[in-house]
């Protein structure tokens, strides 16, 4: 029998865009087990919900993280308006949804450019990132910032976009798709890409499932789940089904990533087309008594901020659930049994977010 | 606006096995575990989902109980209870993956369950006591 090492992974790795501690447990180059640690950039930002007035905390819940900001500033205001039953105009949802999708081909196409450079592959990295720039551009465009868009406020949204400026951003999209189509191929059926991801961290169904992963973690493995299909914001009136391939392994995680490129870029049109004239946000008065749980689809998976008030000003717990805490159980699954070399690749394909993950 | 629905079921500490049991056993998926603190009390909401639908357990506890682990029944709890227990300082007994406090690493220890988490330095704590005696 081989002799059993400890090989510490991070916090601090070229791979690693933020800090996560993995113990692994090695025979020869087998990973046997894999322990995680967190802690390294937690914040406290749950706390400051009682030192903050309800709706400038829309400011804090946007920076719990800086890829998918907008979508926690959509998770928050959604469960404040729940509490307090303020209906929300149609194109302020509609403008949500837009900017929710922006966000998640934003954050998708990082991702796939993190993650070809997981494999060093240096050229993928690059045209992915060109590509994430226009829709960068975009987002600067319609909200005045790249990443912390401060566009979402409790009752709607603080900017319109006007309707000539959304068939623009369409015509873009649409240039843009074929150049997601040729990224998306190169991921598909590039014989470097399979050879590092087909077979590698594979998750089967079942464990997923009765791990709790969320996402294109848990899609890739073939469960059909995505908050979006609740109907939150604009979803319900829009056509789409969830991106899910059934290989389980990263090659599966990324497929549905790419797939979901393609996916998004169709929700807008639809958004687009239908998306009504109206008011923007409607006028907030009092201060929310009650409790709900908000969950809204992340790039990354299913997120839940639970908010809960008693008629103050300071609402009394704000708990943020992301999806990369929910997919760490099932990372130390999937490491378990790999190869040393594979670690980074695998780590990579849950997207994993630390500073969200911490808050 | 789209409401989803929220169920939540009060249940006792000591039922939480068998009802987080009868849980997994139905299908369910275990969203996750959190905790508040509102006045001496600890509120701790099991959430599930099956098929979109969306459901809560919730126990209430306070300051020195132990609770439970259910890391025997949805390994993955493990990452929450610990969470829980480094945030809150609430005792999780019988993890399957125990970090003993090091899976959040504070400088105030179980800072959700202080009033003030801002930690007074040594040598500014010896001139404020200093200022005192002086005056």
């Amino acid at each position: 029998m081989s002799r059993r090492i400890v090989v510490p992974f991070g916090p601090q790795h070229p791979v690693l865009p933020e800090p996560i501690h993995l113990d692994l447990v090695l025979e020869d180059e087998h990973v046997i087990e894999a322990i995680p640690s967190i802690g390294y950039v937690h914040r406290g930002l749950e706390k400051l919900v009682e030192k903050r007035d309800f709706k400038d905390f829309v400011y804090i819940a946007e920076r719990i993280c800086g890829i998918c900001s907008f979508i926690h500033s959509v998770g928050y205001c959604q469960g404040i308006e729940n509490i307090m039953d303020i209906e929300v105009p149609k194109r302020a949802q509609y403008l949500r949804t837009i900017w929710s999708e922006y966000s998640r081909l934003h954050s998708h196409l990082l991702w796939l450019g993190l993650f070809a450079d997981s494999m060093g592959f240096e050229n993928l990295f690059m045209n992915s990132w060109r590509i994430r720039e226009k829709i960068l551009d975009a987002m600067e465009e319609t909200t005045g910032g790249r990443v912390i868009q401060g566009s979402c406020k409790v009752g709607g949204v603080r900017r319109d976009i006007s309707d000539s400026k959304l068939k623009d951003m369409v015509k873009d999209l649409d240039i843009l798709s074929s150049d997601i189509e040729d990224l998306c191929h190169v991921f598909f059926d590039d014989d470097t890409v399979i050879h590092r991801t087909k077979g590698v961290g594979v998750i089967s169904k079942e464990a997923a499932y009765s791990l709790g992963a969320v996402g294109p973690t848990a899609r890739g493995s073939g469960v059909s789940t995505d908050i979006r299909k609740t109907g939150y914001v604009a979803y319900a009136d829009l056509d789409f089904s969830p991106v899910v391939e059934t290989g389980g392994d990263c090659y599966a995680r990324c497929a549905v990533r790419a797939r979901e490129l393609l996916q998004s870029v169709d929700i807008i049109k639809q958004a687009v087309d239908a998306v009504p004239s109206g008011d923007i946000d409607v006028k907030v008065k009092g201060n929310p008594d009650g409790e709900y749980f908000s969950r809204v689809e992340q790039p990354r998976g299913e997120c839940l901020h639970y908010i809960k008030a008693n008629g103050k000003k300071n609402i009394l717990r704000e708990r943020v659930r992301t999806p990369t805490t929910a997919n760490i159980p099932a990372l130390v699954k999937m490491l378990g049994g790999c190869e040393m070399a594979d670690v980074p690749v695998i780590v990579l394909s849950i997207d994993p977010c630390i500073g969200c993950a911490e808050r | 606006m789209t409401i989803e629905e929220q169920k939540y079921t009060d249940i006792m500490k000591e039922d939480l096995l068998k009802n987080v049991k009868d849980k997994c056993e139905s299908g369910y998926r275990l969203v996750q575990i959190g905790c508040g603190k509102f006045g001496d009390i600890f509120e701790i909401n099991y959430s599930f989902e099956k098929e979109y639908s969306f459901e809560n357990l919730r126990i209430k506890t306070t300051e020195g109980e132990k609770v439970p682990s259910i890391s025997d029944i949805y390994w993955g709890s493990f990452i929450y209870e610990n969470e829980i227990h480094d945030l809150f300082g609430v005792e999780v007994t019988g993890i399957n993956l125990d970090f003993k406090g090091n899976l959040i690493r504070t400088t105030v220890k179980a800072p959700f369950n202080v009033k003030n988490v801002t930690k007074v330095k040594p040598e500014k704590k010896e001139t404020a006591e200093k200022k005192t005696e002086d005056n």
